[in-house]
């Protein structure tokens, strides 16, 4: 079972490897999109991480609504209103239980995945965060483990696919051979959510 | 890299601070960021809000004032803003008229202002929204996020501002403000790529000798990169791609727009090009506005924006304005 505690120090730990990844992330973002996505995500998931440790719900999704509320508020640019999209959904799906289980947990990732699809108006293949997450809550059911190489793979799948959405989409063809860095950082929330599994005793 | 900066983190409220001293007449919150025009909420009159990421001074901020924008929104550099910042400025601004929003068609202002419009609806404020997408440059329109918001976004608040202005109700303002955008057609070319503060190195790699055609605002590389052309080759291109996709039946209103970092000699020399080249096409100009207005940070280069305006348009056009970046009239 998954609880308030697990689902807090999977964000701390997300926030501790976006902050590892900033500068990658951002050197990704700059051939193809602008050069801010490590800056900008640095800047909400700090903001997430101080507002845990300072409010510090007792539910899982109230932990995980928090905690898009705060990306929503402080990100900015499109990934504040997707990642943003992406946790509240999830949480909101997750209800007010006390502890969840991990199949539960799996279906409402999905909630939040399809969430996500359905504001950007994106598919799996047009070379955005999707093409990583999909494939993590499609193996989420499997471990925490798969997810994390599902979405590693998604995210290095990216690579020769045309940009169909976003800013890199503006580039057409000139966006094929680059690493998608939305897929990038969303590998990042998979690889957290697997160590923190893999602190806590769950594969 | 050099640049005029503390450090990164710090740009954008640097620059508000400065702001705020140099404009007594805008009332600029630097903590949550939003530039309101200081008599506002003014009785009866619709405000327009707009915004977007930092970097393209004068725009939005340089636009708050008589005659235009009742309120901006900065983001982080080339970061969409969040949606507190826009129904913080709309709540400061409404006079009970409503709200129109202005937004540039990229992912992440359309994706914050719907959040803040539906925020700023549970308030109780009426709001519209408008988006700008004169970008000619993208095709595949289809298959992609859809045509940018640049250069146009200065006649779109322009004319929608001074209709605000005028008194009329939000639905008409709303409608001035498309007719505007459906009305104009741009073309952007970078001569060098831009620096972030984040990154503090140009964004991508454009050696000497060659240029970017198609490019956008955002320091993003255009579609197609080419050996460098004179200044009468580049308008010849520009002006021909504007007026592949716009047909005008009325005089055009041209804004020669620099990025940032090209001179208002090499402007001035671009926009004689660019007038004979209209010439040439038989498309008759009723206005030209040359300078820094939509920029890219410090990208070399130019776009140009083409709007065509009948007669109510151009009245809104010569109605006085009174912005930091844009005054005539008063």
């Amino acid at each position: 079972m998954l609880d308030a505690d697990f689902l807090r120090r999977w964000l701390t730990n997300a926030a501790t490897a976006v902050d590892r990844e900033a500068e990658r992330l951002t050197e990704l973002d700059s051939p193809i999109g602008d050069a801010d996505h490590g800056s900008n995500l640095q800047r909400g998931f700090t903001a997430v991480a101080a507002a845990l440790e300072k409010d510090a719900p007792d539910t899982p999704g109230a932990v995980l609504i928090l905690a898009g509320r705060q990306l929503i508020s402080t990100v900015g640019g499109a990934s504040g209103p997707l990642y943003g999209t992406l946790l509240r959904r999830t949480g909101k799906a997750l209800g007010d239980a006390a502890e969840v289980g991990e199949a539960e947990f799996a279906d409402a990732l999905r909630v939040g995945v399809d969430a996500v699809a359905a504001l950007g108006g994106a598919a799996p293949g047009d070379k955005t965060m999707l093409d990583a997450l999909v494939p993590a809550v499609d193996a989420l059911p499997t471990s925490f483990a798969a997810a994390r190489a599902a979405a590693h793979e998604g995210a290095l799948a990216t690579t020769p696919l045309q940009a169909r959405k976003g800013r890199a989409s503006y580039l057409g063809e000139r966006s094929i051979g680059h690493q998608d860095p939305g897929a990038t950082s969303s590998a990042l929330l998979f690889e957290a959510l697997a160590e923190t599994a893999e602190g806590a005793g769950h594969a | 890299m050099r640049m005029l900066i503390n450090v990164a983190e710090t740009v954008v409220a640097d620059a508000l601070r400065g702001m705020a001293a140099a404009h007594p007449e805008l009332t600029v919150d630097v903590e949550n960021r939003v530039i309101t025009r200081a008599d506002a909420p003014v009785a009866g009159k619709v405000a327009l809000v707009s915004g977007g990421g930092s970097g393209h001074e004068p725009l939005h901020g340089g636009f708050v004032g008589p005659g235009m924008l009742s309120a901006a929104c900065p983001g982080e550099v080339f970061t969409s803003p969040v949606p507190d910042q826009m129904v913080r400025a709309a709540a400061a601004v409404d006079s009970g008229a409503g709200v129109l929003f202005v937004v540039k068609n990229y992912t992440g202002d359309v994706l914050n202002f719907d959040m803040a419009a539906e925020l700023a609806e549970d308030e109780g404020i009426q709001v519209a929204k408008v988006l700008v997408n004169d970008d000619v440059a993208v095709t595949d329109s289809l298959y992609t996020a859809g045509r940018r918001g640049t250069g146009a976004t200065l006649f779109v608040e322009k004319l929608a501002g001074a209709a605000a202005e005028e008194g009329m109700p939000l639905e008409r303002v709303e409608a001035v403000a498309r007719r505007v955008n459906e009305n104009s057609r741009s073309f952007g070319v970078a001569l060098s790529a831009c620096s972030t503060p984040a990154k503090g190195s140009p964004t991508f790699d454009l050696p000497p000798g060659e240029l970017e055609l198609g490019v956008g605002i955002h320091g993003e590389p255009g579609r197609e990169r080419r050996a460098m052309m004179t200044s009468r080759e580049i308008a010849d291109f520009a002006v021909d791609a504007v007026l592949d996709d716009l047909t005008p039946t009325d005089p055009v209103l041209v804004l020669v727009n620099g990025m940032g970092a090209t001179p208002l000699l090499e402007l001035y020399g671009f926009n004689a090009e660019v007038q004979r080249v209209l010439r040439e096409r038989g498309v008759p100009v009723v206005r030209t506005l040359v300078g820094n207005y939509v920029t890219s940070l410090d990208m070399a280069g130019a776009s140009v924006t083409l709007c065509q305006a009948d007669e109510e348009l151009l009245r809104l056009w010569d109605a006085p304005v009174c912005t930091a970046g844009l005054r005539w009239g008063m």
